[in-house]
């Protein structure tokens, strides 16, 4: 694929390994403030780091000062024993799995009243879902805790759609040996906005499958950072996006290698149709002192389908030990390869046929990882409705 | 009985450089049944003749015509001339991540016939057709050309040549890269699709080994953008012996 963006993202293919005992500095991540106090925040100038490719401008009332954080209308399903309930934010289940790092992630968990509480019991095997819907424009805050038990199996999907000014907090404690597979769907109406941080712990051997796929809204930045914090732990990252016209997706990735022989896959796949769609990827690895051992690989590939989009694309490794088994990124932004719709048009397919087999090849890679078949097929109905337009 | 008619035909392409001219007055005709072998140095322009018929958007037409069956084939779209009955392998078959080759044989069958074959029928043709070709039936699962050889490259090429059932089919150096054992399949393939479907063939090569399989009619020696000679087998023969030189320093 031919690069097709804009300054800065990475233009064309970039891959890097580092092997064992190689050393980079790209950026320190862990270095930037966390704080339970909104007043340890600055106000947000969209020059920082973290905000400069966001539109803070059109943020302004989530990022000012507290909002409503009455409890979220919900729907939610739960089979196996898996209890689903509101909590105070003094619970001491709140605040197992991440520090706010950024001002919007501060205003949320300052101005939430409960949490959700998502709390599965050790051994237990269960499937949670939540879904948010009508939240209405104006901004709401709202706070998430799915805490798994060691040794439970569980997986959680998170879906989204309708009119909302969001902003809030999830996180997610993944306890010693257990398996958890969570899912966020952004699926809102075209107004609107979501900033979400998710905070994801994996204990010792803990192993966590965090997907996030967001398909429409006016403004959408979920950011999940991972700690892996227990010795053996892993997780798999994945993201899937499609923005269209007028549609800013954004996604923050990090992950702290914290522990020792701890494994990770971060791979978000996008594509952008449409005068003014954008996107932005950003993967910070850390690989730290003790994380010995380390087996880490982020890759971030955008899909342009037309003219008038923008895609930023920037992978940042850090790596404090000499003592890794390998990390490694890469970064591809591309047009539409007309070499391979010509190969299907050859074979009698017609040309709006081709092209949606093209982009949906390229997403289902995220596609095909999706352990629920409702979810998975629901992104691939999105999609074809996505592209139906681009013939 | 379909027939192919290349009348005068004139190609260039845009370059760095400014407008080049490649084909500078092409004329061939291919019948059904019929087997020609267009053989010709580097560069000569073979592939941008397939191409032209195929209708790559990079090549453009300054000139003449291509008719099947009397049809403008230059007004049909890529996919339109596919329906009509043409069939190119391309040297450089294109790898399409994410789809795999079962869902694309099946994509463009139905899009071939208009309606999607019975199921039963087709995973059984498709089944044969692999069987055939020594193709592993764990192929169909993988991503269209993606991280296939040399070789798998051009026995799915010919899959598709059989499955789709052309007419008139191009094949453009299917021969190159190929070892004995291979060069014997994909040659048996394109004989099969002769025998089965009286598919008329415009054979393209550099090298006159697999004409040794796949017997021509007639061969056209393909020299800096036009048929420079015509004959019968034995012109191939000729070539063997003595080489593209005679012809390329006539027109130097
Ligand atoms: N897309 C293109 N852009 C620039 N030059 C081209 C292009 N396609 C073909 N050519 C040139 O036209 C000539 C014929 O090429 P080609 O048709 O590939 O020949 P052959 O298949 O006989 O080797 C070559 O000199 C080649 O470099
Ligand atoms: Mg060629």
């Amino acid at each position: 694929m031919s690069s097709a963006t804009t300054a800065p993202a990475q233009a064309g293919a970039n891959k890097n390994l580092h092997g064992p005992g190689s050393t980079i500095h790209v950026q320190t991540r862990n270095e930037r403030p966390a704080s339970f106090n909104l007043s340890d925040f600055e106000p947000v100038t969209g020059r920082e780091v973290d905000w400069k490719l966001t539109p803070v401008a059109a943020l302004a009332d989530l990022l000012d000062a507290t909002i409503d954080g009455a409890e979220l209308t919900i729907d939610s399903t739960s089979n196996g024993s898996a209890s689903v309930s509101w909590v105070s934010m003094s619970n001491d289940a709140v605040g197992l799995a991440g520090v706010p790092e950024d001002r919007a992630s501060s205003i949320a968990w300052s101005s939430t009243e409960n949490a959700l509480l998502i709390d599965v019991s050790a051994d237990d095997v269960s499937e949670v879902s939540v879904n948010r819907s009508g939240l209405g424009l104006a901004p709401r805050a709202a706070h998430t805790v799915i805490r798994v038990a060691p040794f439970a199996k569980t997986t959680v999907v998170l879906t989204s759609e309708g009119q909302a000014s969001l902003s809030e907090n999830v996180e997610i404690i993944a306890g010693e040996s257990s398996q958890v597979t969570v899912i966020s769907l952004q699926e809102w109406a075209s107004d609107s906005r979501h900033l979400a941080t998710h905070f994801i712990r994996a204990d010792k051997n803990a192993s966590v499958t965090h997907t996030v796929v967001s398909l429409s809204g006016a403004i959408v930045r979920v950011n999940p950072q991972t700690r892996l914090a227990g010795e053996g732990s892993s997780v798999n990252m994945l993201g899937l996006y499609f923005a269209d016209s007028g549609e800013h997706l954004e996604q923050q990735v990090f992950v702290n290698h914290e522990a020792a022989q701890t494994k990770s896959r971060v791979n978000y796949k996008g594509a952008l149709q449409g005068q003014g769609a954008r996107t932005v990827w950003i993967g910070d690895v850390l690989i730290g002192p003790h994380a010995v051992g380390t087996d880490s690989y982020e890759q971030n590939r955008n899909l342009v389908l037309t003219e008038g989009t923008r895609a930023d694309s920037i992978p940042n490794l850090e790596i404090k030990t000499g003592d890794i088994a390998g990390a490694g990124h890469a970064s591809a932004t591309g047009r539409f390869d007309d070499e391979q719709l010509f190969y299907l048009q050859a074979r009698g397919i017609d040309e709006a046929t081709a092209r949606q087999l093209v982009v949906r090849g390229f997403l289902n890679e995220i596609v095909q990882q999706i352990p629920v078949a409702s979810i998975a097929q629901r992104i691939e109905l999105a999609l074809d409705r996505e592209l139906e337009g681009i013939a | 009985m379909a027939v192919l008619e290349i009348r005068d035909l004139h190609v260039s392409v845009e370059t760095d450089q400014g407008t080049r001219q490649i084909l500078r007055g092409v004329d061939l005709t291919i019948c059904s049944g019929e087997t020609h072998a267009i053989m010709g140095p580097n560069g000569s322009g073979k592939s941008t003749l397939a191409y032209t018929i195929a209708g790559h958007p990079r090549y453009t037409v300054d000139s003449g015509s291509i008719t099947l069956d009397g049809a403008d084939v230059l007004e049909m779209s890529v996919d339109e001339r596919a329906k009509a009955g043409l069939f190119l392998a391309m040297q450089y078959p294109v790898e399409i991540p994410g789809v795999t080759v079962s869902n694309f044989l099946r994509t463009a069958k139905t899009a071939i016939e208009g309606t999607a074959p019975a199921l039963r029928q087709w995973v059984g043709d498709v089944k044969t057709a692999m069987t055939n070709l020594k193709m592993d039936s764990s192929f169909t699962e993988r991503n269209v050309n993606e991280g296939f050889s040399g070789g798998e490259k051009k026995r799915h090429e010919i899959l598709q040549l059989e499955l789709l059932k052309p007419q008139i089919a191009v094949l453009d150096e299917t021969d190159s890269g190929l070892d004995v054992d291979a060069l014997k399949i994909v040659s048996e393939g394109v004989n099969r699709a002769k025998e089965n479907t009286g598919l008329g063939v415009l054979l393209i090569t550099h090298y006159t080994r697999i004409l040794r399989y796949i017997k021509p009619d007639f061969v056209h020696v393909f020299v800096a953008g036009k048929v420079a000679e015509q004959g019968g087998p034995e012109l191939a023969d000729r070539l063997e012996a003595e080489g593209y030189d005679r012809y390329v320093e006539a027109t130097a």
